[in-house]
This record gives C-alpha cells, sequence and structure tokens, in this order.
C-alpha cells in the first residue's frame, strides 16, 4: 500500500499542475471546457489526497512498521486515540495533512463558485493548484511519508509523550485549517488583481472563508494555549514562544482583514490594504509552517532542523515577490470610489482597528525575528523575553479591546456627536460603575494595567448588551414576541452583526481573564515530605501520601510508570483532594542498563487543576527519584538478563519502595484567578463566529435570484444569436 | 481646509507615528535584550542567554540545586552549569538548553527558573543518539 500512497503524490502533483497549467490556459485562450477540466483537476487532487491520507492513517492504525513513519512516530501500546492522531505529529504527516486540507478547502470554494465569478476563479484555481502543488513537491521530493523500512521493526518508538493531551491532538489539524483555510481568499485575491476585478466580487465569494479560517486558527491558538497550561508543567499558558508567535501574526492580520473587507464591501474604499493584508496573512500562514519546521529560531518547540527550510523560504519569497509586484502592477485599478467623510464613522474605527492589529503583528513578528535581526546589525545574536513583549502589547492590547466596543456601533460615513453620546452612555455609566466596584471591593487597584482593562471589558460588554437589549426591545414592540424569542430572531435574522457582537463579547472576556490571571497570579514552589503542607492564597495543600501506578495513568496517556500524590486541599469549610503525578516513559539507550532504563526515558508531568469561575488551584509534582537511584543501580546488575516478567516484578518492587517511603518532592502550586475565563471567552468567540459564519436563508434566497438572473441572461445572449 | 491638504496632514501624522513606533520598537528590545552565547563564546561579567547541549552524564543533582555541564551544540567546549528552580519536563541528556545568567569564576550561575528545554524533534532520532 506505501506504493499506492506514493503514487497518490506523485499523480496528485501532476494533477495539481495541470490544473494550474489548464485554468491558465483557459482563462486566457477563452475556452471555458479547460478551466472546467482545471476545476476537476482539483476534485481529482483532493480525492488523491485524501485516499493518501488513508492509506497513512489505516497504517498507523494497525501499526504497520514497515512504515518509517509509523515506527517513528507510534507502537503498539499507543493508545488508539493518539495513533490517529499521530500521523501529524511527524513533519511528513503533518505536510500531507496541509495538502490534504488544502485540496478540499479547494474544491469546495471552487465547486460554490462553479457558475460565478468566471473570470476571477480560473486565476484562483491556478493558484491553488499552484501551492498545492508545492506542498506535493516538498513530499515527492524530500518527505515521503510513505518511506518504508526494511527490515521491518518489531516496534514503534511510540508517540512522543508531550503530544499525549486532547488539546494537543486537535491543535495542529485547526491550526493547519486556519493556515490552509486563508489560501483561499489568497487565491481570490491574486486572481481579482490578475484580471482587474477589483470590486467586491471576490470578497463576497470568500468571506465565509476567511471567517471559518480565523476561527479555526483562533481556536487552534487557544487548544494550544490551553495544553500548555495543563500539560507543560510550568503553569502558565503563553510564553511568547517563537511558534506560539507564528501562529498568533496570521491571526491578527487576519482579524483586521475581516474587518477592514467590510470597508471595501460597503464603501469600496481600502482595497489596495485589503489586498495587502490577505497576501501579509497568507504569506505568515507559510512562516507559520515554516518556523515550526526549520528550526531557525530556538524556541521550546522547535521541532528539530528539517530538510525543507530552504525550499520553504524560497517559496515565501516567491510569494512575497509576486504578490507585492502584482498589487503594485495594479495600483490604478485599485483606487477608493469613495472618501472618508468623517473620522467619526465606522470605517475611521476599522481603520485604526486595522493600525492597531498591524501594529501588534509587526512587534510580534519584530520580536520573533530579533535574534536573527540582531545577528544581522551586531553580529551578535540576541533575544527579547516575554517581559519585553508584555511592555509592548498591552497598550496595544487596551487599545484594541477599547475599539472592540466602540467600532461595531459607529454608523457608517458619519456619526453625529450626540447621536455618540447616546449610543455610548449607558456603557460609560456601567464602565464607571464597574470601576467604582473594582476599587471598592477588590484589590485590583493593586495593578493599573488591568484596572483598566477590566474598566475597558465592562465598557465592551455594556456596548453588547445594549445592542441586544434594544434590538430585543424594538422585535418585542412590532411582533410581541417573548424575550427569548424576540433574540433568537433578532440574531438570527442578522447573523453577521449579532455573531460579530457575541465574537466581541468573547473576546473582552478572554482579555479579562488574560489580565486577571497575569496581574495576579501567586506562585509558590517547595519541597514537601508527606504530612507537610504549603499555604497558597487562602488555600492549605497537604501532601498526604506518595502514588505510584504501573501501566497507564487515568488520563489514558500510556504512560508506564506513574509517580504521583496524592494532596489535601482545605480552604475554610470547603476541602478536596488533587492528584498530580508524573509519567516517566521507558528508553532505548542500549547505555543504560535494563532497569534504569524504564526511568530514565521522557517524563511529563500530569498536573492536576481544581477549576474553578473565580480562580484555579494548579499543582504539579516532580517526585525525587534520588531514594531509587540506589536500588535501581543494584537491580541493573542483578536483572539485566532476567525475562520480561521478572523485570516486571523487580519495576514493580522498585514502584512500591517509593511509595511506601518517598523523599521530599519538589510541588509547583500556582492560585490563578479568573484564568477559566480565557477558555470561556474563546468560547463565546467561537460561538459567535459560527452564529456569523452560518449561511442566512435571506443569503440564500439572494444566491438563488442571481443564480436565476445569470441563466436568464444567457438565455437572451443566445436568443441573440 | 480643502480635502486633499487634510488627507496630507493625516498622512504625515500616520506616518510620523509608526515611525515612533518603530523606533521604539527598536530602541526597547535592543536594551531589552540578552546575548545568546555558546559555552566557548561565554566571558565573565556579562549576562548571557545561554545555549547549548547537555553533556551525558553531567546531571547532578543537590538538593534543589541541579548542576550539569553544556557544550557547543557542534563542538566540544563545555562549561558547568549551577541551576535551581524548575527543570522542564523534557530536560534530558544531550538534549538542547537555553538558560540565562552569568559567569562566575569558570561555573555559570544560572538564574532561577530560566532553564528552557527544547522538544526532542522526533522521539525516534534522540534515542538513536545518546
Amino acid at each position: 500500500m506505501a506504493g499506492v500512497g506514493s503514487a497518490c503524490l506523485t499523480v496528485g502533483l501532476l494533477t495539481a499542475l495541470y490544473a494550474a497549467g489548464a485554468s491558465v490556459y483557459g482563462a486566457v485562450s477563452g475556452r471555458r471546457q479547460w478551466v472546467t477540466s482545471g476545476r476537476r483537476a482539483i476534485y481529482c487532487l483532493a480525492a488523491l489526497c485524501v485516499t493518501a491520507f488513508a492509506i497513512l492513517e489505516s497504517a498507523f492504525l494497525r501499526s504497520d512498521f514497515s512504515y518509517a513513519l509509523v515506527a517513528e512516530g507510534s507502537s503498539t501500546d499507543t493508545p488508539t486515540f493518539y495513533k490517529v492522531t499521530a500521523v501529524w505529529a511527524t513533519q511528513d504527516g503533518s505536510l500531507l495533512l496541509w495538502a490534504t486540507l488544502l485540496s478540499l478547502f479547494a474544491s469546495a470554494v471552487l465547486f460554490l463558485t462553479r457558475r460565478t465569478l468566471r473570470d476571477i476563479a480560473p486565476w484562483a484555481t491556478a493558484v491553488l493548484g499552484l501551492v498545492a502543488g508545492f506542498f506535493l513537491f516538498l513530499m515527492v521530493g524530500w518527505e515521503n511519508p510513505f518511506d518504508t523500512l526494511t527490515p521491518v521493526p518489531q516496534e514503534g518508538a511510540g508517540l512522543n509523550p508531550l503530544l499525549r493531551h486532547p488539546a494537543m491532538m486537535i491543535h495542529p489539524p485547526m491550526l493547519y485549517t486556519g493556515y490552509v483555510g486563508f489560501s483561499i481568499p489568497f487565491a481570490f485575491a491574486i486572481g481579482a488583481l490578475v484580471t482587474r476585478r477589483t470590486g467586491a466580487d471576490w470578497i463576497r465569494a470568500t468571506r465565509r472563508f476567511a471567517l471559518i479560517a480565523w476561527t479555526f486558527l483562533g481556536t487552534g491558538i487557544l487548544l494550544g494555549a490551553l495544553w500548555s497550561y495543563s500539560e507543560l508543567g510550568w503553569g502558565g499558558y503563553w510564553a511568547w514562544d517563537p511558534v506560539e508567535n507564528a501562529s498568533l501574526m496570521p491571526w491578527l492580520v487576519g482579524t483586521a482583514f475581516l474587518h477592514s473587507i467590510m470597508v471595501q464591501e460597503k464603501r469600496g474604499m481600502l482595497k489596495v490594504w485589503n489586498v495587502s493584508l490577505i497576501c501579509a496573512t497568507f504569506t505568515l500562514a507559510l512562516l507559520g509552517t515554516f518556523l515550526v519546521r526549520s528550526g531557525i529560531l530556538d524556541s521550546i518547540h522547535a521541532f528539530g532542523a528539517s530538510t525543507i527550510g530552504v525550499q520553504m523560504l524560497v517559496f515565501i519569497g516567491c510569494v512575497v515577490a509576486l504578490s507585492a509586484g502584482l498589487i503594485l502592477a495594479r495600483l490604478p485599478d485599485l483606487r477608493s470610489s469613495a472618501r472618508l467623510d468623517s473620522l467619526l464613522s465606522r470605517e475611521a474605527f476599522f481603520l485604526l482597528n486595522n493600525l492597531v492589529l498591524v501594529a501588534l503583528c509587526l512587534v510580534v513578528l519584530w520580536g520573533t525575528f530579533f535574534p536573527l535581526i540582531s545577528e544581522a546589525l551586531t553580529g551578535t545574536e540576541s533575544t527579547v523575553g516575554p517581559p519585553w513583549f508584555n511592555r509592548i502589547v498591552t497598550p496595544l492590547a487596551l487599545v484594541l479591546v477599547l475599539l472592540t466596543g466602540i467600532g461595531p456601533v459607529l454608523a457608517w460615513r458619519r456619526v453625529t456627536p450626540s447621536r455618540l453620546v447616546r449610543i455610548l452612555a449607558i456603557p460609560s455609566a456601567i464602565t464607571l460603575l464597574a470601576l467604582a466596584a473594582l476599587l471598592t471591593l477588590t484589590e485590583a487597584a493593586e495593578s493599573v494595567t488591568s484596572l483598566v482593562m477590566f474598566s475597558f471589558v465592562a465598557f465592551v460588554l455594556g456596548v453588547v448588551g445594549q445592542e441586544f437589549v434594544r434590538g430585543g426591545a424594538a422585535r418585542r414592540v412590532m411582533t410581541g414576541e417573548s424575550w427569548p424569542r424576540a433574540l433568537a430572531r433578532l440574531v438570527g435574522r442578522n447573523r453577521r452583526r449579532y455573531g460579530g457582537f457575541l465574537v466581541h463579547a468573547g473576546i473582552a472576556v478572554l482579555f479579562l481573564g488574560v489580565a486577571a490571571s497575569s496581574a495576579f497570579i501567586e506562585q509558590r514552589d517547595v519541597r514537601l515530605s508527606p504530612g507537610e503542607s504549603v499555604q497558597i492564597d487562602d488555600y492549605q495543600v497537604t501532601y498526604r501520601e506518595a502514588t505510584a501506578r504501573l501501566g497507564g495513568d487515568g488520563a489514558g496517556t500510556g504512560a508506564p510508570i506513574s509517580f504521583g500524590a496524592v494532596m489535601d486541599v482545605r480552604k475554610g469549610d470547603e476541602s478536596f483532594t488533587l492528584r498530580p503525578s508524573r509519567n516517566y516513559y521507558s528508553t532505548a539507550d542500549p547505555s543504560k542498563g535494563a532497569i534504569s532504563r524504564f526511568f530514565e526515558g521522557e517524563a511529563t508531568s500530569e498536573v492536576d487543576v481544581r477549576w474553578g469561575l473565580r480562580r484555579d488551584l494548579w499543582l504539579a509534582v516532580r517526585p525525587d527519584l534520588i531514594s531509587l537511584e540506589e536500588p535501581i543501580a543494584r537491580a541493573d546488575r542483578q536483572f539485566s538478563d532476567s525475562p520480561g516478567q521478572v523485570q516486571a516484578f523487580v519495576i514493580q518492587t522498585l514502584a512500591e519502595l517509593y511509595r511506601d517511603d518517598p523523599p521530599p518532592a519538589a510541588f509547583r502550586a500556582i492560585v490563578s484567578p479568573l484564568v477559566a475565563w480565557i477558555w470561556i471567552g474563546g468560547a463565546i468567540a467561537l460561538l459567535g463566529a459560527l452564529v456569523a459564519a452560518w449561511p442566512s436563508p435571506e443569503a440564500r434566497l439572494r444566491r438563488v435570484r442571481s443564480l436565476y438572473a445569470a441563466r436568464v441572461g444567457r438565455d437572451l445572449a443566445r436568443a441573440e444569436h | 481646509m480643502d480635502p486633499s491638504r487634510k488627507r496630507k496632514i493625516r498622512l504625515v501624522v500616520a506616518l510620523g507615528a509608526a515611525l515612533c513606533l518603530a523606533a521604539a520598537l527598536a530602541y526597547t528590545s535592543f536594551s531589552a535584550s540578552s546575548e545568546a552565547a555558546k559555552p566557548s563564546e561565554l566571558r565573565e561579567g556579562r549576562s548571557y542567554d545561554l545555549t547549548g547541549k547537555v553533556v551525558n552524564g553531567s546531571i547532578e543533582r543537590r538538593g534543589d540545586e541541579l548542576r550539569f555541564d553544556i557544550r557547543d551544540r557542534d563542538g566540544t567546549t563545555s562549561v558547568p552549569v549551577v541551576y535551581t528552580g524548575v527543570v522542564p519536563d523534557p530536560f534530558r541528556d544531550g538534549r538542547e538548553v537555553i538558560v540565562s545568567g552569568e559567569l562566575s569564576s569558570g561555573t555559570f550561575v544560572a538564574e532561577r527558573d530560566s532553564l528552557v528545554t527544547k522538544c526532542p524533534s522526533k522521539f525516534t532520532e534522540d534515542k538513536q543518539s545518546s
């Protein structure tokens, strides 16, 4: 089957190139059948990629170690869930996932636009074909996921233990879906530029794809943060790591794009800006893939130096040069059809929000590439740490949250000051009330930045609440509906508007969590023996006893050995138990003894968190195996040639030894206030984005009407001949 | 004011703001940055982000203190490191690490909690090479 998979990739590469060639030829020569053929080639490409992906997936499920990739990234004792997801834990597998997702997205958009956008679509097909072709070219040339091994190994290495977390397994496909999704508006923007059809048609056709891509990318970033918080054992969710930054940058520019295309749709302005933004977003998405895979920057999870860094860089360079050249060549066609009437208008505020978002992206870009920049300028490689990022990003984030509240309630073209006062009076009053409550009831005044952030969040929520209440009340007056029904109808009839409001509310809530948890986090690192306790915030945490489990922990990670602790927590009358632990994976390193091998491999923290709306209590343990060193060394000498059962018995005995008489273990305890609201805010934003992206009945009706009109037009044209 | 003049002023203001931001960015990043160095490049009396690989068999724990040697990524020059604080999960013999601190009489004294370990590129490569 590996041969079939390889063949799929090679044929896929040729198909993608054919799709590009046929569509361009069809577009230039005006022969529609070539365009149709090119589009169908993309469908065919999707089928090939899906087939290849299915073959690889089934190899992982069957633990067929004749595939090099399976032997590297999976094993028979890897739990089934992680076998399925191990495919994209490898570089080759993730390239295949990229190509597969791209071909599926491209097929979807080309199918939906098959009767519209006759000028732009062929060029977009060509761009999508070339991008997919590039990824297939990488696989065929350098990183073939279907490489085989002879002789076939008995057992695979297993999935990297750090990746054995549910969020981690959904996170990469989410990010990739986001990256790939942005290639759709990019392709149509290029098509629009080539054909000089720079109106809003390409935007209307791909707006929903951009929104879906943005949603997936955002969800992916959040899941990555959640993974970091609950798996990495350091207790934070964001470290300004190059790889994290790499996913944030296209999201920031993509957010700007989603806002500024509305200005073009409604007012015919910002055309140059929009095509530039989408080209930048796509470039940054490629850069994200490149950064994760190239190892060019020191990062906690740069997954190693790879063989395809140069190729990626050349491709990114081509994309930048070609799109910049094309935009410059088409500048005369990209003139605005309207002028900015007033600075107090929605378009002006959207422009401002765009500038802030792009500035944020530039800050992140500068900080991420600072090691390379400083090396080029001064000859020595320097890095900037999280404090630098926090200092620069915080003020920009504050402005952004404020704009989140003001922007969407302003009218297009012009708002009179008296109208502005009327709109913002109630939210401002809510903000002042919230500020007063924060100052009198809480200790928020200790951190001015977070106090300002809390007030702005209250403002945004006030604005959004006011919109929903006013809209709902208006419906009730007109139709006499009940409140829930009126609200549901209100949202259903204006999905884009109210979905957008929900997203804004979600983002504000998310920032509430970020501000509170970063300003008021409390952290203690202690060593405790059983019976000892530590006080953190109002919690008294007591180390009751050590635990030792063999053959799988509670989280289903398939770890062979797991040492942990039972922690009794008391806070006033409330008491509960947390069980943090640490998983030990064996290593195949021949220099280690037969028994120590089981302890010297990877080790991962399995933190335990008491989730709460007001605060999380987060506990991680690092058992000290020093008391086992002596017995392990003795066992290494005595049992090196013993059969498996005996060795298993020895390990069982060692585990019991640890459990019965544990030396002091190192604990990290964190009390993080309101951190749960980051995830809740993210969920609200996700819901809002889904509402905004869901096709409304009116839109469907419009589409049917336009199709009908097009058919009538065609029939008339035919009749004239 | 006529509209074209207004537009010009706006453009100048926007460009000025952008320039200020860029200058602030460059200035703060250079003043806040710490230099990255390999063990062979270390000098006394400066703080560095030391990068390199953990020398096999050099890791020793003494209570809260962790001692290990870091060597150049592709070389043999190594420097002993004294570290306290949280040790990342993937910390192991042969791993690439980054740790901040300064050199003092031949030993690199690391800042608390500054140790960062890179995830192994591929689980297997690491197993075979060490």
